[in-house]
């Protein structure tokens, strides 16, 4: 009886001491909702995601981010109403699958007082986020467009393969003929290969087939430029002199740091993109840095002296 | 003598009948050979016929293998994630045994290819046969098993093969044997030995009978269960045929890696003349159904005449029109 008394007395003693430093003590929750790896650029999201949580976790000890993966959109609005019940979020860093879908139940979460950061895709209601991060689609195109114009000349014959039709794709190709337009430089052909190697592989055998003279191919995306090298490789054509791609693929960023002739240089849309949004969410909750507001990465030339800088091999991108 | 005149023309009717329709996707390929000389020259090169037939050997191969599954009344959705698991199995295994078996490590990699090709047909035949499941929705539940394996085995990204296997195994998609390309070669091969089994043996006459009507089938003593799980195991050792084609050609497996190539293999079966509710198989039409797939998307390539945004709208036209004009032909 006496001992329980001394303990509660204890406890009731320790609670009031310490009540300062325990609500210091409670952890901050940064929840991170991102799309599952189903194709590369999403696993390199996951693979940045998951290291910035680890790398977050060590460093602070006041925060606690936790990385939830969802393979569709409705499932991704599920993982946001689990996340977001069973404790109150400080921050929450999301990459949604879709705009239509995820505006309003990431607006719920918002609405119970959370910092919100979108990352990549934009919401459809822009007043929702506190923090957006993205990449620039336009520059994709636009500073490989530069790079093909300095290098040939002005001049030249030009065949381009560009992905599935969405706002991504359309960025892309805008920027590259926008960086073309005051050259001399021809686009004989562009057409779809949805992003997938094969079809690449198969729509550069066709180019080659139908076009004699080709100076240099443009992949909006370092998947398909695999397919197309090795088309180009199988043909044996020497006309070729450039073909490049778009994203940041290691496979393509080591090309650049050999040295590669056909692929002397890469243009980022880095998936590590999610970890510059995490640090910079924690950085408001933990430091009180000021970043309300919207970052846009640039897409600066990769080319072989900064390769380093972009070369993940870990990652499965 | 009246019933004699009467009876004459209608046999040499029918029987002309018979060989139209069985000639019906051999005509709409010789038309779509000339209509595509006409827009573009270059598109009977022999480089641009080679590459394309060359590209359309991975679904005729596995097309062959689902004229079996379909003309046995049965149907095989799990074929496109099939091969990439098959794919990122066999180049995952090639990678582990590189070290120890040196080049060795590529036949060891294609027995693993057709070991599993040969378990995921059992699996999908039994799961149909015996857990007594509709094709339709049991090939849907392995097609989902099949893909997110693969996407868990490259963890959303890519397996690639190692490089010292690379050149030693790169003939295989890009050789040739007396100028014709192996892929084409091991499709005939393919298609030869399907065609045999199919026209001249017991188990062949055994399928179509089952896919026309399963009952009397059953009735003249023929097991049902054992004919359309055969079906899928030929299936299943198809797919690793053409996995072990494709693996060579990009050297890498992906979580896009055959995806909805399913739906090519089952239109390049339809388009040969195989009844898609059964009973009736025709190999060789179904390897010219998988070259026209292809010659047609070559052609839209070669032609300026359609917008990017329609050539899948253009395709569509093409494959319909070539299905009436079989219709009409009967």
């Amino acid at each position: 009886m006496l001992s329980r008394r001394l303990v509660a007395a204890a406890v009731a003693g320790l609670l009031v001491t310490t009540a300062g430093h325990a609500l210091a003590a409670d952890k901050k929750v940064v929840a991170v909702s991102i799309p599952a790896a189903d194709h590369g650029w999403t696993a390199g999201v996951v693979y940045h995601a998951q290291a910035a949580a680890k790398e977050l976790n060590a460093a602070f000890p006041d925060v606690e981010v936790i990385v939830k993966t969802s393979p569709s959109a409705a499932a991704q609005v599920s993982a946001l109403e689990d996340l977001s019940a069973g404790r109150n979020l400080d921050a929450l860093v999301i990459l949604p699958y879709s705009s239509e879908e995820l505006t309003t139940p990431v607006k719920t979460v918002k609405d119970s007082g959370t910092f919100v950061t979108v990352v990549d895709r934009g919401l459809n209601d822009p007043t929702i986020q506190d923090l957006y991060v993205a990449g620039d689609n336009i520059a994709v195109g636009k500073t490989t467009a530069k790079f093909l114009v300095d290098k040939l000349g002005g001049k030249g014959n030009l065949v381009v393969l560009r992905g599935i039709p969405t706002v991504i794709d359309d960025e892309r190709i805008k920027g590259f003929e926008d960086g073309i337009k005051d050259s001399e430089l021809k686009i004989l052909d562009i057409q779809y290969a949805n992003w997938n190697s094969d079809d690449a592989f198969k729509l550069m055998q066709d180019y080659l087939a139908k076009y004699p003279q080709i100076d240099a191919v443009w992949a909006n995306d370092d998947d398909m430029l695999l397919g197309v090298l090795e088309a180009v490789k199988q043909s044996g054509r020497t006309d070729i002199k450039y073909a490049l791609g778009g994203n940041g693929m290691k496979d393509v960023v080591k090309k650049v740091i050999d040295g590669d002739p056909m692929t002397p240089i890469e243009t980022p849309y880095p998936p590590s993109m999610i970890k510059t949004a995490m640090y910079m969410t924690v950085a408001n909750l933990i430091g009180q840095a000021p970043v309300r507001g919207a970052v846009k990465l640039d897409a600066p030339l990769i080319t072989q002296a900064n390769a380093q800088e972009y070369y993940f091999p870990e990652s499965p991108f | 003598m009246t019933a004699i005149t009467d009876s004459m023309p209608d046999r040499t009717e029918r029987r002309f009948d018979f060989s139209w329709s069985d000639a019906g996707p051999f005509l709409a390929l010789a038309a779509l050979l000339v209509v595509g000389f006409l827009i573009n020259p270059d598109f009977l090169s022999a480089t641009n016929l080679s590459n394309v037939v060359t590209r359309s050997a991975f679904v005729a191969i596995i097309a062959v293998g689902a004229t079996f599954v379909i003309s046995s009344g049965g149907l095989d959705l799990s074929v496109g994630s099939m091969v990439a698991f098959i794919t990122g199995m066999t180049i995952m295994f090639m990678n582990m045994m590189a070290p120890r078996l040196g080049l060795g490590a590529i036949p060891a990699g294609i027995a693993i290819a057709l070991a599993c090709g040969l378990l995921c047909g059992l699996a999908n035949g039994l799961i149909v046969t015996v857990g007594k499941i509709e094709p339709f929705i049991a090939t849907l539940g392995t097609m989902g098993i099949f893909r997110a394996l693969i996407t868990y085995l490259t963890d959303g990204g890519t397996i690639p093969i190692d490089r010292s296997l690379r050149d030693a195994y790169r003939p295989v998609y890009f050789g040739t044997v007396a100028g014709i390309p192996i892929p084409i070669l091991i499709s005939a091969l393919v298609a030869a030995a399907g065609a045999f089994i199919l026209y001249k043996t017991k188990y062949g006459r055994h399928c179509a009978a089952v896919g026309a009507n399963e009952d009397v089938a059953r009735y003249s003593g023929i097991s049902v269960i054992r004919t359309r799980t055969i079906a899928y195991v030929i299936q299943g050792a198809c797919v690793a045929v053409a996995a072990i084609c494709y693996v060579p050609r990009l050297g890498a497996a992906t979580p896009t890696t055959g995806l909805l190539w399913e739906l090519q293999v089952i239109t390049a079966v339809v388009i040969g003349g195989t009844a898609l509710r059964g009973g009736k198989g025709r190999v060789w039409g179904t390897i010219a159904g998988a070259v026209i797939l292809e010659l047609i998307a070559n052609l839209m390539v070669l032609s300026d005449f359609v917008s990017e945004y329609l050539v899948a709208a253009v395709q569509g036209v093409i494959i319909i029109i070539a299905m009436l004009v079989q219709r009409l032909s009967k």
